[in-house]
This record gives C-alpha cells, sequence and structure tokens, in this order.
C-alpha cells in the first residue's frame, strides 16, 4: 500500500521514532482521542519484544479499510528465536526473559485485534489492528452481523 | 540527557523534556539516586507530562526509581500524566503501586511537605 510505513528496530531508541510514526499515522487517519495513544502504546510494547527476545526486527504500519471500518494495522516482525509457548506469553503476570509478561496481553487490551505466530525456524510476527466504525449506522449493522 | 534536573531546597526536580528512550529512563534512575545523596535532598518531583507514553517498561522504571530513591531515603511523587496516557494505563491495567501521583508541581511540593514532616514527627 501507498501509505505503509516501516521503522527498523535494532535497539531500543527505535522505539520512540516506532510510536511517533504509528501516533502519527493515527492521527492522519482520523482516530480521536484517546486512541493515538492507545496505538502508540501498544506499538511501544510489540516494538519492545522484538529488541528484547529477536534484536532486530521491523515495525510495519498500514492503513485498512472496508465497508464498514477504517483503521490502522500494526505488524512486528523479526526472524529471532521464536516464542516456545505463546499462550504464556499472552496470559497476565507471566515472568519471562527480559520482563515480557505485562507486555503484550497489555498490548491487547489497547487494540481491536491481536494475533501473534511464532516458531524457532521463522520467527514471531505480531499482528495488530485498531479500527472505527464509519458511522454509528455501520456499528450496528457490524453488530448484528456479528450476532447472526 | 532529555530530563532537566534541578534543585529547589529540600527536594529535586526531574522535568523530563521528550519523549525517553528505555536507556535514557534507566539513566535517569542512576542519575537520581546519585544526586539524592550528593544534594542530601529528601524528596523528588518527576514531571513526566512530556512523555507520550507510559507503558510497562516505563512504569517498572518509575516504580523502580521511587524505591531506589527511598533506600537513599526520599520520597517520590510523579507528576503531569496526560489524560489520554492515564485513560491507556488504566485500558493496560497497568499497576501503579506504590507511586505517589499529584495533578501539578505545587500539590507534589506540598505532598512531600506533609511527608517529610510527619518523617520528622515519628523520627522525634
Amino acid at each position: 500500500m501507498a501509505d505503509e510505513v516501516r521503522v527498523r528496530i535494532d535497539g531500543d531508541a527505535d522505539l520512540v521514532t516506532a510510536r511517533a510514526e504509528g501516533r502519527a499515522m493515527a492521527e492522519r487517519l482520523g482516530f480521536p482521542r484517546p486512541d493515538p495513544t492507545l496505538i502508540a502504546t501498544a506499538i511501544s510494547e510489540i516494538a519492545r519484544n522484538i529488541v528484547v527476545h529477536a534484536g532486530r526486527g521491523e515495525i510495519i504500519l498500514e492503513p485498512f479499510e472496508d465497508a464498514n471500518r477504517y483503521g490502522i494495522v500494526v505488524t512486528a516482525v523479526d526472524d529471532g528465536p521464536g516464542i516456545r509457548d505463546v499462550e504464556a506469553a499472552l496470559r497476565d503476570d507471566v515472568s519471562g526473559r527480559g520482563g515480557l509478561g505485562l507486555g503484550l496481553p497489555g498490548a491487547r487490551r489497547l487494540m481491536d485485534d491481536f494475533e501473534l505466530e511464532s516458531d524457532a525456524e521463522t520467527g514471531t510476527t505480531v499482528t495488530m489492528r485498531k479500527w472505527r466504525f464509519r458511522d454509528e449506522l455501520a456499528r450496528l449493522r457490524e453488530e448484528r452481523r456479528r450476532r447472526a | 540527557m532529555s530530563v532537566a534536573i534541578l534543585r529547589q531546597g529540600d527536594v529535586l526536580i526531574a522535568s523530563i523534556q521528550s519523549d525517553l528512550s528505555d536507556t535514557e529512563v534507566i539513566d535517569l534512575r542512576h542519575e537520581l539516586a546519585v544526586l539524592v545523596g550528593r544534594y542530601r535532598v529528601h524528596g523528588i518531583v518527576i514531571d513526566v507530562g512530556a512523555l507520550d507514553v507510559i507503558d510497562s517498561f516505563v512504569t517498572r522504571a518509575l516504580r523502580a526509581i521511587v524505591l531506589t530513591a527511598r533506600l537513599r531515603g526520599a520520597d517520590t511523587v510523579i507528576v503531569g500524566i496526560a489524560p489520554d496516557v492515564a485513560i491507556a494505563m488504566v485500558q493496560f491495567r497497568l499497576n501503579l503501586e506504590p507511586l505517589r501521583v499529584a495533578l501539578d508541581l505545587d500539590e507534589a511540593l506540598a505532598m512531600l511537605n506533609r511527608l517529610n514532616q510527619r518523617g520528622a514527627e515519628d523520627g522525634g
């Protein structure tokens, strides 16, 4: 997509850039407050996860839209050793290496959608999305569709 | 460093000037621990108003700063948590215990004053 933004993550200083880019895109897309802050906070956590567990990787920010919604997709990719127990990493209060545990479950709570794929061969990919419904009608339509 | 630290009487005031990297947050902890001893202050105010994001790492680091300063004989009050940041912290379920928080600098200084007085009474 044309307005995709990629941020290389090689160390903790890059988290500052990733947060700022995420906030800027969220504001550009029209997210109202406090959503840009929630998105920046979630990005901070998954970017730190890259630094602590893989050393380097990338954060990719992309807008998305469908008939009822507009929003942002954030992807964190690394080719590190992978997370052995994905379920445990997403549970609260697990004290993993480098004090993970709080980070990923917290990021999940800040976003609407959160997926984590990980294995020792290919590394870890976190994909998370946050969206807004275009209008109240679209929101109700979506809710009804979900219930059906 | 993107933190201005000044001393006002018995208190150190650390104003964070811009978003900080993790390394800078850790540096701040060390610097405050040293300065508490050098200036023999009994209180620290940390203004986090310039932080766009307070995530799990920053929360842990602030807690570590508070506990470290406590061992060096100083109480710490955090001020200036922005409204959006406060909302994000609640939704994240970040636990701020045992941080003391005030809305602004005046309130923080009053809070430290009370703590200091109580300490002096307990001591005497």
